[in-house]
């Protein structure tokens, strides 16, 4: 199996799917003449032309508007916020047209579109340019929300994102772009949505992480292997629809549960994940669950400041050695 | 190193305890765990073991005195250890009141003794005060049901003592004692309801902090009278008393009304899942009521055998604390000192009480003729904040009909 970068693995998905679906093109700013803000479009205008690969002005809601539009016309187009940040902007569009279209038409219209771009931190970008909306758009019925973690699950589950009758946002991680990983390069590679996937099985205490928290919680069940005790994580890759059987099926083995996420803590993905496992498996539960999150500031523009904002190892080793009742 | 031997608490409603006797001399050898002394407290003698090895060196309380809970009684040292600091903190021998008084003086108040720690709970099964609301972890509350586990019966190794997984895995992985002894039964916690608290807050406030009502109730003991007979006629061993019938009826007859069978708890009602039924019992300087636990499960030679044996042992004061503790129901019988009726006091925080007089043959009308019947008066006082006056008689009904009915217990 080829080893590709996550930026390299997106392009595939895109690749593949401009040339399987003539529906299919891609817009945003700066996609085709510069290949992309982060390349993750690189060469596609010379192969696809430029109708399938459109340049847009910086205008967001503009141009998710004009997405929203092709997508009622049966075209699928993915628009790419060059960080999702800017799609801030773009709300009335995607959370008001995309999101209710299906139901406020009668079933008249899908929405088969893809937002995606970056989201979460990045390297000293700031507060304004390192934000977790994933909890905005998880939060509205209508709209899928996807956020992958390695270069595989990028391109399975961007291949099902964009050819999925639905809108979803489509979330990618700046930090991970050069992280590389082995990808299937079977053209109808896909991976479901809504299915989490378990990045490592154990027996102690689950671990539930997404995008940049994937690795960092690895590293973290490494060095508690060493302190002897075992962690499960689990990336559930989409969250909404959210796969909590996989969750809760885990809790129940491990009666213990660790939430990281990058993301403010309040209204958080971790905090409705945390009530779905005092629900579902509260007489399984042997100590509170804990979450692990980005601090509660907007993200400091000074390194060492950036460094504390953004949970580490550290944090979730003593997170989990709380719930194991360790320390 | 030098420890201290302080009163212990070996009875949750003790204040102090009286030395009966000293199991060792000033310098025997002692181990942890050893026997030391025999206390008399309120309710019972018990035994108190030491904490510590050494050897025994000093006593400061001398058997038939007393010392409050955390006084210091004696000194467990090794043999040739200085224990003149531990023996100065011990308050002066008992005071001596023939000692004219120091005349009133400006002079500082001499130092108190600095007040020893916090009395030490005999070594005992752990245990839970009502108080400290018990806290486990669900898993662990599931666990403990699921196998049978009394979660008070744990200690838990979490933050605020919270019970986990690893606790209840050691209690099952430790060797069950054989046929638990006399633990309480369990019970089901129902939340107060607006209607219950205002009832109790109205009758309290009217009757006092139990607010009692009685109801009387004639039962007529022909058939109960003949079937000991026929039972005591089977075995000579068989002993079955009146009393033990009784306590055998009442236990059917809570089961049948849980509403009799409960608690009033401020905030909660608790509804017990067993008759746990107190049987009083005059001792010599007082009453005491050993319980017999899940009565309705018993049959009548056990429980003839439980409260013959609990009642010898009560009047020797060899009673352990949760063994008269805890019951769900109570029963008081006067009958032979030939006392018709009377009314009885509810021992908190149980719900009520049966007051139960003499059994004599008494001329009754049975259809329309005068006959002549063994007829025995039962008085049931209930704490009105659970139980309510048609409750209570729904109750006595019941039991006024098994035990006028005897066979029903068997079907």
């Amino acid at each position: 199996m080829p080893t590709l970068t996550i930026r390299d693995a997106l392009n595939q998905a895109i690749r593949e799917e401009l040339a399987r679906d003539e529906k299919v093109f891609i817009m945003g700013e700066e996609v085709a003449e510069y290949d992309g803000a982060y390349k993750v479009t690189r060469g596609l205008l010379k192969e696809f032309g430029p109708k399938r690969v459109i340049d847009t002005p910086i205008t967001e809601l503009g141009f998710a508007g004009l997405g929203v539009g092709a997508a009622m016309a049966g075209l699928r187009p993915v628009v790419e916020f060059m960080t999702f940040n800017f799609s801030i902007l773009a709300t009335d569009q995607i959370v008001n047209s995309a999101a209710k279209m299906l139901y406020m038409s009668g079933g008249q219209f899908n929405i088969p579109i893809v937002f995606r771009g970056p989201g979460g931190s990045a390297f000293q970008v700031s507060s304004q340019h390192s934000q977790h909306l994933e909890s905005w758009y998880a939060y509205f019925p209508g709209l899928k929300v996807v956020m992958p973690s390695t270069a595989a699950d990028a391109k399975g589950l961007l291949k099902s994102s964009i050819r999925d009758d639905d809108p979803v946002i489509f979330i990618e991680q700046e930090r991970m772009y050069g992280n590389k990983g082995e990808v299937p390069d079977d053209p109808d590679f896909t991976i479901p949505l809504g299915v989490a996937d378990v990045k490592r099985e154990g027996t102690d205490v689950t671990i539930v992480a997404r995008s940049l928290m994937v690795p960092v919680a690895l590293k973290a069940a490494d060095k508690l292997q060493e302190q002897g005790v075992s962690c499960e994580v689990i990336d559930p890759r989409t969250i909404r629809p959210l796969d909590v059987g996989t969750i809760i099926e885990s809790v129940k083995k491990t009666n213990r549960v660790v939430l990281a996420e990058e993301s403010h803590p309040i209204c958080s993905v971790n905090a409705e994940i945390s009530h779905q496992i005092m629900e579902l498996a509260f007489d399984y539960l042997d100590a509170p669950v804990k979450r692990v999150s980005g601090a509660d500031v907007p993200m400091p523009y000074a390194k060492n400041l950036e460094d504390l904002a953004i949970p580490d190892v550290e944090a979730i080793v003593a997170a989990v050695r709380e719930v194991a009742y360790l320390d | 190193m030098a420890s201290k031997v302080i009163m212990p608490k070996l009875s949750p409603t003790m204040e102090e305890g009286q030395i009966a006797r000293w199991l060792k001399k000033e310098g025997d050898k002692v181990s942890a765990g050893e026997p030391l002394a025999e206390i008399d407290t309120d309710k019972a003698t018990m035994e108190m073991q030491a904490l510590s090895n050494g050897v025994l060196r000093k006593i400061l309380i001398n058997e038939g005195e007393s010392a409050p809970l955390g006084q210091l009684i004696a000194v467990i040292a090794e043999p040739n250890e200085d224990i003149e600091s531990i023996l100065s903190e011990a308050p002066a021998a008992a005071p001596e009141k023939k000692e004219p008084a120091p005349a009133p003086a400006p002079a500082p108040a001499p130092k108190p003794a600095e007040q020893p720690a916090e009395p030490v709970e005999a070594a005992a099964p752990v245990v839970h005060t009502d108080k400290g609301r018990l806290i486990a972890s669900p898993l662990a509350a599931r666990m403990a049901k699921d196998s049978g586990l009394d979660l008070r019966s744990i200690n838990g190794s979490g933050p605020n003592g919270r019970i986990i997984k690893r606790d209840i895995e050691a209690a099952l992985s430790k060797p069950q004692p054989a046929a638990a002894v006399a633990t309480a039964s369990g019970y089901r916690d129902e939340p107060a309801t607006q209607i219950r608290q205002t009832i109790a807050k109205r009758l309290v406030t009217s009757l006092g902090p139990v607010p009692h009502f009685f109801l009387t109730v004639d039962v007529e003991m022909d058939r109960a009278a003949e079937m000991r007979k026929n039972i005591n006629a089977l075995d000579a061993d068989l002993k079955i008393s009146i009393n033990d019938i009784i306590i055998k009826v009442a236990a059917a007859a809570l089961i049948q009304h849980p509403q009799v069978n409960a608690s009033f708890q401020e905030k909660f009602i608790r509804y017990y899942e067993h008759a746990d039924i107190g049987v009083a019992v005059a001792i010599e300087d007082g009453l005491i009521t050993p319980v017999i636990r899940a009565a309705d499960q018993k049959s009548l030679s056990q429980i003839a055998g439980e409260v013959r044996e609990l009642a010898e042992r009560a009047r020797t004061k060899k009673l352990k604390p949760e063994e008269y503790t805890g019951a769900s129901f109570s029963i008081s019988n006067l009958g032979m000192f030939g006392i018709d009726e009377f009314t009885a006091v509810i021992n908190p925080p149980e719900g009520a009480i049966i007051a139960v007089g003499a059994m004599t043959p008494k001329p009754v009308v049975r259809d329309n003729e005068i006959v002549v019947k063994q007829m025995m008066r039962v008085t049931m006082s209930c704490d009105h904040r659970v139980i309510d006056g048609a409750t209570g008689a729904k109750f006595l009904q019941t039991f006024k009909k098994i035990l006028e009915n005897p066979l029903y217990l068997v079907v």
